[in-house]
C-alpha cells in the first residue's frame, strides 16, 4: 500500500499541489483523474521521487520514501515499475534490450534466464516475435505494451502508469486498461494510473482520486462517480459527450 | 556563477550511488568506439590538410631568406602542430562533432522521459549516462591528438615532396632537430583537459534540457559554444602554467 500524507508542491511560488492525502491499495488499479494542468502528473512525480514535495511525505508500505536516505530510496525504487506517457523506451536498444535492461542492471541473472523472463513478459503483454525490432519501428500501442513489459520484468511491488491511453485508439486503450488491471490482480501489486480518459475510469476505476486545481476533491469508485454531488467532478465526467448522453437518457 | 555551481554539483552527483564496474566497463568501451573510432576519419582528413597548408604557408614566409635553412620549415610546422593546432584547433572540431552529439542525445533522452525512466528504476542516470562519455572522451581525445599530429606531419611531408618546397630528407631533419619531448607531454595534458571539459560541459547542457525539440537544438548549440570558450580559456591557463616564464 502507498500512503500520501499532506503533499504540497509549488513551482516558483505557484502552488500546484495543496495538501493532498490518500491511500493506494494493493491488487487493483488506483486512478488519479483530473483535467489537464491540475497537478496529476506532478503528484505522480512526487510519488515516484522525480520531484520532491515541499511538505508532506509518501510512504511505501510504511517506509518513508520522501525523507528516507539514499539507500532506502534506491531500495524502494528497485521495487517500482513505471509506464511513461510516451513509453520512454531507450532508442539505442531493441525491444529485447529495453525489456531486459532492468534485469541487466539490477540483477545477477544468467542470460538464458533473462531471455526466458523477457519472452514471458512480452508474451504477457501480447507481443511475440518483436524482440529484435527497434522502438522506432513500433506503433504507439506496441510501445506502451513494451513499456509495460519493461515495467513488470523485475517483479515490481508498485506499478505506475502515466496516461497509458494517450494517443491510442479506443480499442487499443481498452486492451491496455485490461492489461493493467489483470497485471495488478494477478501479481497483487499496488498500481497507480494517472489518466483523464473516462473510458478508463469507467472500465478499471475501482478506486479513484479526483484532483482539481491541485487539491483532492473527491475519492470513490466508478460506481458512484456519476452521482458524487461534486460540481467540479460532474463537469469533468460529463464533459464527455457519451457520458453526457447517458445521463440525459437516465 | 549559479550555472558553474550547478555544473560542479552535477559532476559530484556522478560519484554517488554507482552501479557495478562491470556495467561501466562495457559502456565505456562502447563510448570509446563512438567517440574515438567515429571521429578518426575526420581527424585524419583535417589534420593532413592542416599540416599541408601549414607547410606551404611557412615556406612562403621563409623561403626568400637565404639565412634560414629549409629544414626550419618542418621544425616550425612540427611546433605549430604539436603545441597548438592538433590539441586546440582539433578540440574545437571535437566540440562541434562529439560535444553537439552528446548534448543532443542526452537532451532527447531528457525530453522523451528516458532519463526519468532510469531514475525511477533506481539507477543514477548521471553516472550511468555521463560518466562513460567523460571517461571515453578524456581517454580517446589524447589518442586522436596523437593521430592528428602524425597525419599533420605526413600532410606537410607529402606537400613538400610533391611541390618541391622542401626535400623529404630536409623535412625529416626539421622534424627531428631541437625536439623537446615535453611539448608532446604538454599537448597530451591539454588534450586530456579538453576532452574532459568538452564531454562534461556538453553532458551538463544536454542533461538539464527542458522543453521540446527546439530546446534540444538550443542545448546542443549552447554546449558547443560553452565548450569552445572553456577550451580557449583553459588553453591559455595551461600554457601560462606549464610553459610560462
Amino acid at each position: 500500500m502507498i500512503t500520501l500524507e499532506h503533499i504540497s508542491k509549488s513551482f516558483a511560488d505557484k502552488p500546484v499541489l495543496k495538501d493532498v492525502s490518500g491511500k493506494f491499495e494493493k491488487g487493483k488499479p488506483n486512478l488519479i483523474i483530473g483535467a489537464s494542468g491540475t497537478g496529476k502528473s506532478v503528484l505522480l512525480k512526487c510519488i515516484v521521487g522525480l520531484a520532491k514535495p515541499d511538505t508532506g511525505a509518501v510512504f511505501y508500505d510504511g517506509r518513508d520514501f520522501t525523507h528516507g536516505d539514499r539507500d532506502l530510496k534506491t531500495e524502494i525504487r528497485r521495487e517500482i515499475g513505471m509506464l511513461f506517457q510516451g513509453g520512454a523506451l531507450f532508442d539505442s536498444k531493441n525491444v529485447e534490450g529495453n525489456v531486459m535492461f532492468p534485469l541487466d542492471i539490477l540483477t545477477e541473472m544468467k542470460y538464458a534466464d533473462k531471455i526466458e523472463r523477457v519472452n514471458f513478459c512480452l508474451k504477457r503483454v501480447g507481443l511475440e516475435n518483436v524482440n529484435k525490432k527497434m522502438p522506432s519501428e513500433l506503433s504507439g500501442g506496441m510501445k506502451k505494451r513494451v513499456g509495460i513489459a519493461r515495467a513488470i520484468v523485475n517483479n515490481p511491488n508498485y506499478l505506475f502508469c502515466d496516461e497509458p491511453n494517450s494517443g491510442l485508439d479506443p480499442q487499443t486503450s481498452i486492451l491496455i486498461d485490461e492489461l493493467i488491471q489483470d497485471i495488478s490482480e494477478d501479481y497483487n501489486i499496488t498500481t497507480v494510473v494517472v489518466t483523464h480518459d473516462m473510458n478508463s475510469v469507467m472500465g478499471i476505476g475501482e478506486r479513484i482520486m479526483f484532483i482539481y486545481k491541485g487539491e483532492k476533491l473527491w475519492e470513490g469508485t466508478n460506481k458512484d462517480i456519476t452521482h458524487s454531488g461534486v460540481k467540479e467532478l460532474d463537469d469533468f465526467v460529463f464533459a464527455n459527450k457519451v457520458m453526457s448522453h447517458l445521463r440525459k437518457e437516465a | 556563477m549559479k550555472e558553474i555551481g550547478r555544473y560542479f554539483i552535477f559532476l559530484g552527483s556522478m560519484l554517488a550511488n554507482r552501479e557495478s564496474f562491470k556495467t561501466y566497463y562495457k559502456l565505456i568501451l562502447e563510448e570509446c568506439m563512438t567517440v574515438g573510432v567515429g571521429s578518426l576519419m575526420l581527424f585524419m582528413l583535417v589534420s593532413t590538410f592542416v599540416g599541408a597548408v601549414d607547410t606551404v604557408q611557412t615556406a612562403y614566409n621563409m623561403l626568400d631568406s637565404p639565412l634560414i635553412p629549409h629544414y626550419v620549415i618542418a621544425q616550425v610546422v612540427r611546433e605549430m602542430l604539436v603545441l597548438e593546432l592538433c590539441p586546440t584547433i582539433m578540440a574545437l572540431i571535437f566540440a562541434g562533432k562529439v560535444g553537439g552529439s552528446i548534448a543532443g542525445g542526452l537532451g532527447t533522452m531528457r525530453i522523451t522521459e528516458q532519463i526519468d525512466a532510469l531514475e525511477v528504476m533506481g539507477i543514477n542516470s548521471a553516472t550511468y549516462l555521463v560518466l562513460p562519455k567523460i571517461v571515453a572522451c578524456a581517454v580517446m581525445y589524447p589518442l586522436l591528438v596523437i593521430f592528428s599530429m602524425v597525419c599533420g606531419m605526413f600532410g606537410g611531408y607529402l606537400v613538400g615532396m610533391v611541390t618541391h618546397i622542401i626535400a623529404p630528407v630536409e623535412f625529416i631533419q626539421g622534424l627531428r632537430s631541437d625536439f623537446h619531448p615535453f611539448t608532446i607531454i604538454f599537448a597530451l595534458i591539454k588534450a586530456f583537459v579538453f576532452g574532459f571539459l568538452i564531454s562534461s560541459i556538453s553532458s551538463f547542457k544536454g542533461y538539464y534540457t527542458q522543453g521540446g525539440a527546439l530546446e534540444v537544438g538550443i542545448s546542443s548549440t549552447d554546449a558547443v559554444k560553452t565548450s569552445v570558450i572553456a577550451v580557449l580559456i583553459s588553453d591559455y591557463l595551461l600554457a601560462q602554467l606549464l610553459l610560462g616564464r
